[in-house]
């Protein structure tokens, strides 16, 4: 190539490096507008209230054969808390765990794991859907929620149940790094929503959430959280951890993972 | 439509696409661009492909890795059943803006947002992913209704048996000037046919089956499609699809004349040759 056409060469690619490198940057701050994803936002809001036409509260998520449970079912986030707390716990068999349930309720209730197996229970085998993108198939038994709400009894203004965790994610000064989640009160009722203790025929293990974790049906795996330690029934969320209504909605997430 | 405006020396003005033409196709093309690109995000949080309901994560069918070099430099490979081909550069390992060499399965400058962010991606993805259906049944129901579908697109049954000589043609890159440019030849009514017809259809229920709450209300869709991943899969294979149309479509376009083109579609009006005057 000539001389010419060699700088020719270099300033083209000169000029349109820079002109993507300035589409990047210009995406760039599209994309980091607040304003730009609240708008965007509008789309969670329209897909709740179609698939909460569509599917209704009550319409069950696919049960499955035992045969198709899956052999390497990956255990996902936390797989072992690691405060000396749960460890403790953990070490004891979960004897001395009680699971609290409170805020809006009349009766406040602190219940052993026997007390919740011998509680209104289910054992459902079910495809779990990961918003990485995976799918895995496991049989959880647990006690369903419904019958543990009624027997707290829920007064009028909860619209929400927060579930706390024993994991930590991120290391915070104001405890917004622990694991939490919020699910509807239509939610918490439905037939399939239970917290499970057993997977698969065997106590849950550590590395799936023992003692016991959320099972959530009709919605993505982040929402189930594992190593729940209480229950809060709430009017809202904002004043929880970040305001979204979970550790990954406080990160981003939809609050709604139906979708 | 318009009628067609003498230009002189043989050059003619016609009125090639209409208003609801071109509405659909500049917002379906900016669409797919944020789907697609939204899309090559949220395939970085778990870049393997499987078939069935469940994922066999020993034996995907395909996935892109990100592997070490014995010397420690990350490498990128993509994996298609049996086949392997480095991709590091561009798949798996990449460079970012300042150079630095990072473990990704898709580089920044082709996902979106650039940086890895699988909530937002997902938020682009869902609120585009309405703007394409809602878009593409506009166009649809238009074009049914109105007859413009059959009347632009179906090919009648000389043009099909006469598809040989319009395959030559066409790898010739002997392009229509003259009257016959008024209308789209036989190639491009089967692919746009395939695109709007089958491609896009199947991504909006390759998407679907995705969805936790739409496969609990209508599962029967998952089972049609595979399972569950096999959706993911042909979610993935379809858009791949769409990709290598794109990249034919903008090849042709250029070569067919850009300006021209261009400005067929954003004003309607199209430069013919023809050697008789104007209708």
């Amino acid at each position: 190539m000539t001389p010419s056409g060699q700088s020719r060469r270099r300033w083209l690619g000169a000029a349109s490096a820079s002109l993507l490198g300035a589409g990047a940057a210009g995406c760039d701050q599209v994309t980091r507008s607040p304003a730009v994803n609240r708008t965007l936002g509008a789309a969670e809001t329209l897909n709740r209230r179609l698939q909460g036409l569509l599917a209704g509260s009550r319409t069950l998520a696919r049960e499955y054969p035992a045969s198709a449970i899956s052999p390497d079912f990956r255990a996902n986030g936390t797989t072992a808390p690691d405060s000396d707390a749960y460890r403790a716990l953990a070490a004891d068999g979960f004897r001395t765990w009680r699971l609290e349930i409170g805020g809006l309720v009349r009766r406040p209730l602190s219940l052993s794991l026997d007390e919740l197996r011998a509680a209104p229970g289910r054992t459902q085998i079910t495809r779990h859907d990961c918003v990485e993108g995976w799918s895995g198939v496991a049989g959880w038994t647990g006690a369903r929620l419904g019958p543990l709400l009624e027997r707290a009894g829920l007064l009028p203004q909860a619209r929400y149940i927060a579930l706390f965790c024993a994991d930590t994610l991120e290391l915070t000064l104001d405890g917004t790094g622990d694991y939490y989640e919020t699910i509807s009160i239509a939610d918490a009722f439905h037939e399939q929503t239970i917290l499970a203790y057993a997977m698969n025929g065997a106590a849950l293990p550590v590395p799936h959430g023992a003692p016991v974790r959320l099972r959530l049906e009709r919605q993505l795996g982040y929402k189930m959280a594992k190593y729940v330690m209480r229950l809060e029934a709430v009017a809202d969320f904002a004043h929880l951890g970040r305001g979204q209504g979970g550790y990954w909605e406080d990160r981003g997430y939809q609050w709604y993972a139906g979708i | 439509m318009r009628g067609d405006r003498d230009l002189g020396g043989g050059r003619v003005l016609v009125h090639r696409h209409g208003l609801p033409v071109r509405a659909a196709h500049w917002l379906n093309a900016l669409a797919f661009a944020v789907l697609l690109l939204s899309g090559l995000q949220i395939l970085c949080a778990h870049p393997a492909f499987y078939l069935g309901e469940a994922s066999r994560f020993s034996a995907p069918v395909a996935a892109i890795a990100t592997t070490a070099a014995p010397d420690g430099a990350s490498r990128g490979r993509l994996q298609i059943l049996g086949w392997r081909l480095d991709t590091t550069g561009v798949l798996g390992a990449s460079r970012d803006p300042s150079g630095q060499w990072t473990a990704r399965a898709v580089p920044g400058w082709a996902t979106l947002p650039s940086e890895l962010n699988l909530g937002a991606g997902r938020r682009w993805h869902f609120f585009f992913a309405w703007v394409f259906v809602l878009n593409g049944l506009l166009y649809l129901a238009g074009g049914i209704l109105s007859g413009r579908l059959r009347r632009t697109l179906a090919p009648g049954w000389g043009e099909l048996r006469a598809i040989g000589p319009a395959i030559a043609a066409h790898l010739r890159l002997r392009f229509a000037h003259g009257e016959e440019a008024r209308a789209y030849n036989v190639l491009q009514k089967l692919a746009y046919l395939g695109v709007v017809l089958a491609l896009c259809p199947l991504m909006a229920l390759t998407g679907l089956a995705m969805s936790p709450t739409i496969d609990a209300r209508l599962h029967g869709l998952t089972v049609i499609l595979g399972g569950r991943q096999t959706a993911r899969t042909l979610h993935f294979l379809t858009a791949g699809a769409l990709v290598l149309f794109l990249t034919v479509h903008l090849a042709m376009v250029v070569l067919a004349g850009p300006l021209n083109e261009m400005r067929a579609m954003l004003t309607g009006w199209m430069v013919i040759r023809t050697g008789r005057k104007a209708r």
